[in-house]
């Protein structure tokens, strides 16, 4: 991979130890994500945060809305392992950003896969207390939803996935489409 | 046979994305601390990532010093590297090269300013330079970095913090760039190309 990129990439899944981190930096990664490994073992995120810098280390969180307040879920990628972590998100992010990460994803459960927009109101709760780079993930549908989460929650960035896969959104076209609605960017 | 581009080891991880780079434009590249090597070489380029003491006290086993100070071919420095070429770093107070004037200063931290300084951010062009002769004026370049070197007489571009500070500065044959051109996309490699072709 690294081979052939040209920009700044970030590997996600696998990384329990510095020694892991270790290896995926050395073939060329610029950043790893970690996510449940974080929440089993916290120390982690310090441990990395020293080895490595903060701006290496970026940290996942998987956040599910229930009755009005947010918590953090562990191994949302097996549908046979996920569990709550019993954990707020709020708190959660503000250890996470006290142990030196340098950058959140917030995956908003309620809204991944669903296409009907970022989840405005928890990012933005997010947002107030979050001084790190946030970036939003799931929602995404439509090019406005891009706009809306800009503008709105003020996020750093905005992750999607399976509507660029599926290429229902061109990433030239939302480009265009957010520089227009003065959204400052790399174009 | 001399190498066409010698790639100082200043320590740190991630010298494979520059190497990639270079590749990718279809420049052959050595990764050494081999005095006669570097000295022999058509091009040099000093990266670095990490602290600027530990860099420079690498330099200094390796007695590369002077043999970098003493180059005459096209030599580009880039990121903690740029700093390196310096006359010194706030960063542990380390005394640097001192090949271009200057102090590399610590970025100050604001709120919606994070230091790291990292992401991609626009460079503007302040001075005419065979090394910016395909770079548009405003192009993007992906920063890392805590320190910086602040405007100065030798400054070709700058780029936006809390304040301004050189994006890229060039002197003699040395040139330096505090972004990381091997991540910086087609504008990256286009630099790259233009350091490849100087003074041909």
């Amino acid at each position: 991979m690294a081979a052939v990129i040209d920009i700044p990439f970030c590997v996600a899944g696998g990384i329990r130890s510095v020694a892991d981190a270790e290896d995926v930096l050395n073939k060329g990664a610029d950043k790893i994500s970690i996510n449940s490994p974080a929440l089993g073992n916290p120390g982690l995120i310090t441990q990395l945060a020293r080895r490595f810098g903060s701006q290496c280390v970026v940290i996942g969180v998987d956040s599910r809305e229930q009755n009005g307040d947010y918590d953090v879920y562990q191994n949302s990628g097996d549908p046979d392992k996920i569990s709550a972590a019993q954990r707020r998100t709020t708190d959660w992010i503000k250890e996470v950003q006290d142990r030196g990460a340098g950058e959140i994803v917030l995956n908003c459960m309620n809204q991944d896969g669903v296409r009907k927009g970022y989840d405005i109101r928890q990012l933005q709760g997010v947002r107030e207390i979050c001084k790190l780079p946030l970036i939003a993930s799931g929602g995404a549908g439509a090019v406005e939803h891009f706009r809306d989460v800009f503008r709105t929650a003020n996020v750093d960035g905005a992750l999607a996935a399976s509507v660029f896969h599926e290429a229902e959104i061109d990433i030239r076209d939302l480009k265009d489409y957010l520089t227009a609605n003065s959204i400052e960017m790399r174009s | 046979m001399a190498t066409p581009v010698a790639i100082i080891d200043s320590g740190g991880a991630n010298i494979a994305s520059l190497l990639h780079a270079l590749e990718r434009i279809g420049v052959s590249a050595t990764l050494t601390t081999d005095a006669t090597v570097i000295e022999t070489a058509g091009r040099v380029i000093l990266p670095g990532v990490g602290a600027a003491g530990d860099a420079m006290q690498r330099l200094r086993e390796h007695r590369l010093i002077d043999v970098i100070r003493g180059l005459k071919q096209p030599v580009l420095g880039i990121c903690l590297g740029m700093q390196l070429l310096a006359d010194a770093s706030e960063e542990e107070d380390v005394e640097c090269l001192g090949v271009i004037p200057g102090v590399a200063t610590r970025l100050p931290a604001e709120t919606g300013f994070p230091v790291p300084n990292m992401g991609w951010c626009p460079v503007e062009k302040i001075a005419e330079h065979e090394l910016l002769t395909s770079v548009e004026n405003g192009s993007y370049f992906y920063f890392v970095h805590s320190y910086a070197l602040p405007i100065a007489d030798n400054t070709l571009a700058t780029a936006r913090h809390t304040d301004t500070f050189s994006a890229i500065v060039g002197l003699d044959n040395f040139v330096a760039a505090q972004f990381h051109p091997e991540r910086s996309s087609a504008d990256g490699a286009r630099l790259l190309r233009s350091f490849i072709g100087m003074g041909s």
